[in-house]
């Protein structure tokens, strides 16, 4: 029972970031209908300019919170312009053409986005200084840091504020006009363009912070690290349903505990010494031996999987899509 | 003989009672004409027919054989050919390439025969083409043989449609308001066609709003309305029927 | 034809160029004959994942999982990891069939989701087919990790082995010089294959798919089998490339078959024009060669310039790659050499049903 709660609360930290980064394929795609592949390099620049701002301000030995602020607050400006600059520059013209173009051109500004990255910053690993004094609150067997309840904390409010700004703004309302059909939304006078932009600009603001936050998290940050947690995000909005805001909460929420738990478990439920059939004839399993099939390296596999079984079998996520007409 | 027999179909979509225990029969040879309002459920019967989606209670014999859940392609390969509303052609590809599709059903050759251009193959592709042409011929386009279907005029799309459709070699010809925004000298000559299709052997239902075409050209009609039957016969007949009068035919319409 | 002398002239041109091509290459550099080589890889990589993407118009982002199970399969049976030693003829063909086996079964799930999500399940297996590849030394040791598989044989025939310097004809002839002229007849024989396929009842059926699956349907096409046969074909081609890959490079490791191998085959199709077969080789030809040709020029340029590296080769090419995308995908949507259908399909956007992209 321990593992369980254990995992479920490192589950529930890293799917709170699955979750925030989530919106901002979530957003992106039920307003334009486009994956944007370049979302997870916009979270890594967010990263990287926080780390290194961060870094800098390190030894000035002011406090850990003005630290993180500064940091954080250099790099939302930043990701926000790169948000900006990729939808009116490359995907704004392509708005009429048949899927596949803005597909590749977002497939294209994610490398370019990785190999500036990698041109700035090279391919060393920022590490997060130690500025943050970690305690460790104990619930019975399971540990729970002040880091781990801040992340979790933090995106619940920019989860919040997010909710506000959608469903109680005139902004969000027509956001959401926009996504369900922009052409009526067009005609109600709603300029659709300016629309677009600021969905891609919250999307990078709040990608900019969740980026921080992981990075804190892991406490490391390199221009590799946009890849993997940009898939996994998105496989949590298309699990939630993609287009639906509160889907891609859920979706990130679980997706991180499924991905924790089953990281904890795989290892003993693919060990074949652990089924009577096997335990007799293996030559591993004598002593206490393991024969493990899939251990925890594969976790990884486990956002793929989660993404495949949902497009397969339900491909409208759990809470349903909300996609509009595409005019 | 009857070619197509329909026994109370039903169909639900949601909230919606698109169909409810509709049957009737098509004899083989007639040109059997498919009318009501809008709304009335003619496409969703179609749509049922061809296999688009099955319907919820009831079914249809086509030839004898019960085809109700069977798929879009095998539908088609047991001999029901269809046109759509809005015209779906393969719009970058030529004239000839289209009906050239229509004939992929009746025709064998597979990667090996593609890969190796056995005689077999070489004379099937022959055959492929001649009968194309044959087919643009009848409906009147061979002239655009080569022009990407997309760039024909719209008449000409129908028409191209209907060969495509008839490349299938169907014993039933389905067609889902083909006169829809074509001016008179086309819908005559639109009636013309049908006619001679009938001749060639194959029936018709169609789904159509012209009543000058369907008085024309129909030997009985199915008369829908909210999704249920309301007449089924010749058109004169139905003409006076006072509930197909009062759902809607029967006002002089300006042709 | 207007002018028959002029075609067949370029034709006798260019076979007798590409005939004395590696040797001309040895003088400059071995490096270079094996750049080729890996080129020519690339193409038939590309004209595989041609009939899927450009064919059929299904968007596939883990094509590379084909490869990589072509390679494999050949470093198993002819390696010494399981000390198996079998015949290249042998062993190609059943390469070949598990390539095609696992085109159906990663194809089968994908035959209902629309364009998008297609992508993104294709990338998935390519990556899930990876990692596996990289966990598959423990419990049991089938692919070694990732310290890959090394001392893969070489094609051979007798005591004739490609892979060996010797001397014929009065010419020295290097190994990889023999694999070039094994590759380009492949290479051949490929691209025959691809234009008759495309000029072939299935491939009309494949073009009826792209176009309009619901009025294929209409038309009577079994579209869930054409499409399986798409991927099918499709992986059969990059298996077998795949094996080759394994015998000339006698080493292989899951990172050959990284998720940005699977981008930039796809980049080949499109950039080179997707559905044609010529584009397709050009693009191919363009992104294997320029990388190659900016690493030799900018590195001894930067050195003179500013004494040293500033930006590697490798960085440098991944980002003209990148912007290369944008570019075209924003002036030159329909490829290099577009196929007259393609460039109807993208210059017609958005206007009216029936240029309306059902994917």
């Amino acid at each position: 029972m321990d593992t369980f709660l254990q995992q479920l609360v490192n589950g529930l930290t890293a799917g709170s970031v699955y979750a925030v980064v989530a919106l901002g394929y979530t957003m992106v795609y039920g307003i334009i209908q486009l994956i944007n592949f370049a979302h997870g390099e916009v979270v890594m620049i967010g990263a990287m300019v926080a780390f290194t701002m961060i870094n800098l301000l390190a030894p000035a030995g002011m406090p850990a919170l003005a630290v993180l602020l500064i940091g954080t607050g250099c790099a939302i400006p930043v990701c926000m312009l790169v948000g900006y600059s990729m939808e009116r520059f490359a995907y704004r013209p392509l708005r009429g053409a048949p899927r596949l173009a803005p597909l590749i051109t977002a497939i294209g500004i994610s490398i370019i986005l990785q190999h500036l990255a990698l041109l700035v910053w090279s391919r060393n690993v920022l590490a997060f200084p130690q500025i943050i004094e970690s305690r460790t609150y104990m619930f019975g067997g399971t540990a729970i840091t002040n880091v781990q309840v801040a992340i979790i904390a933090i995106c619940f409010a920019m989860m919040a504020g997010l909710a506000l700004l959608v469903y109680r703004t005139p902004l969000g309302t027509a956001m959401r006009a926009t996504a369900q059909n922009p052409q009526v939304a067009g005609l109600m006078g709603i300029d659709t363009n300016r629309v677009i932009a600021v969905t891609f600009i919250v999307g990078a603001a709040l990608g900019a912070v969740a980026g921080v936050l992981f990075g804190t998290y892991y406490g490391v940050a390199q221009y590799t690290m946009g890849s993997i947690l940009g898939l996994k995000a998105f496989s949590a909005a298309v699990l939630g349903g993609i287009g639906n805001i509160p889907g891609a909460m859920l979706g990130g929420l679980l997706l991180g505990v499924v991905e924790a738990l089953g990281a904890g478990y795989i290892g003993d439920i693919t060990d074949l010494c652990h089924y009577g059939v096997f335990a007799g004839t293996l030559e591993a399993c004598k002593d206490g031996g393991n024969f493990v099939l899939a251990g925890s390296n594969y976790q990884d596999v486990f956002s793929f999987l989660v993404l495949i079984l949902v497009l397969v079998f339900r491909p409208q996520g759990l809470l349903g899509e909300r996609v509009g007409d595409r005019a | 003989m009857n070619l197509l027999e329909g026994r109370g179909i039903g169909k639900r979509f949601g909230g919606v009672q698109a169909l409810s225990d509709v049957s009737f029969s098509i004899a083989e040879g007639e040109v059997f004409g498919l009318i009501g309002p809008n709304g009335a459920g003619k496409t969703t019967l179609f749509n049922v027919l061809t296999g688009i989606y099955p319907p919820d209670k009831g079914g249809f014999a086509f030839n004898g054989r019960a085809l109700d859940g069977l798929k879009a392609h095998q539908v088609a390969v047991a001999g029901i050919a269809r046109t759509f509303q809005n015209i779906r052609l393969f719009a970058n590809l030529s004239s000839i390439e289209n009906v050239m599709i229509g004939r992929h059903a009746r025709t064998r050759a597979g990667v090996w025969g593609a890969i190796l251009r056995t005689r077999r193959t070489l004379e099937e592709e022959d055959g492929i083409e001649r009968r194309a042409l044959e087919l643009l011929d009848f409906v009147g386009i061979r002239a655009r043989a080569n022009a990407p279907a997309g760039s024909l005029p719209y008449g000409d799309q129908r028409r191209l449609e209907i060969a495509r459709a008839l490349a299938i070699e169907p014993k039933l010809l389905a067609l889902d308001e083909p006169a829809a925004g074509m001016n008179a000298t086309e819908r005559v000559a639109l009636g013309k066609l049908i006619q001679a299709i009938r001749a060639s052997g194959v029936t018709v239902l169609l789904i159509e709003h012209d009543v000058r075409l369907v008085m024309n050209v129909c030997d009985r009609v199915l008369v829908l309305d909210y999704g249920e039957k309301i007449a089924e016969g010749r058109p004169a007949e139905v003409q006076s029927d006072a509930r197909v009068i009062e759902a809607y035919l029967g006002r002089p319409r300006a042709a | 034809m207007k002018h028959p002398w002029a075609v067949r002239i370029g034709v006798v041109l260019i076979a007798v160029t590409l005939a004395i091509l590696p040797f001309a290459l040895a003088q400059v550099g071995t490096a270079w004959v094996r750049i080729t080589n890996y080129a020519v890889l690339y193409i038939l990589l590309a004209l595989g994942l041609n009939i899927v993407v450009g064919f059929a118009g299904l968007l596939d982002l883990g094509y590379i999982a084909f490869y990589a199970v072509g390679a494999y399969t050949y470093a198993l049976l002819a390696s010494p990891q399981f000390g198996l030693h079998l015949p290249f003829w042998i062993i190609l063909p059943i390469g070949a069939a598990v390539a095609a086996f696992f085109g159906v079964v990663l194809g089968a799930p994908t035959l209902k989701l629309r364009g998008d999500y297609l992508a993104i399940v294709t990338l998935g297996f390519g990556e899930i087919i990876r990692i596996v590849l990289n966990n598959l030394s423990r419990p049991v040791n089938i692919t070694n990790g990732p310290q890959g598989i090394g001392g893969i044989d070489p094609f051979r025939v007798g005591e004739f082995s490609l892979a060996s310097p010797q001397e014929m004809f009065g010419l020295d002839v290097s190994g990889p010089i023999k694999y070039y002229y094994l590759l380009l007849a492949v290479l051949i024989a490929v691209i025959l294959v691809n234009l008759r396929l495309q000029n072939s009842r299935i491939g009309r059926a494949w073009e009826a798919i792209r176009e309009d699956e619901i009025a294929a349907r209409a038309s009577g096409i079994n579209t869930t089998n054409i499409k399986l046969l798409a991927f099918a074909m499709g992986a059969t081609f990059g298996g077998v490339a795949g094996g080759m890959f394994s015998a000339i490079q006698s080493f292989i490791s899951p990172e050959s078959f990284v998720l940005v191998e699977s981008v930039m085959v796809l980049s080949m199709v499109v950039l080179g024009g997707m559905g044609n077969i010529w584009g397709v080789v050009l693009g191919a030809l363009l992104l294997s060669f320029v990388p190659e040709i900016l690493r030799w020029t900018v590195e001894p340029a930067q050195m003179a310039l500013f004494g040293r590296m500033l930006i590697e080769p490798e960085v440098i090419r991944m980002l003209l790659f990148g912007l290369a995308l944008v570019l075209v995908m924003l002036f030159r949507p329909a490829g290099l050499l577009p196929s007259a259908v393609r460039q109807r399909e993208l210059t017609a956007r958005g206007q009216g049903e029936l240029t309306e992209r059902s994917t």
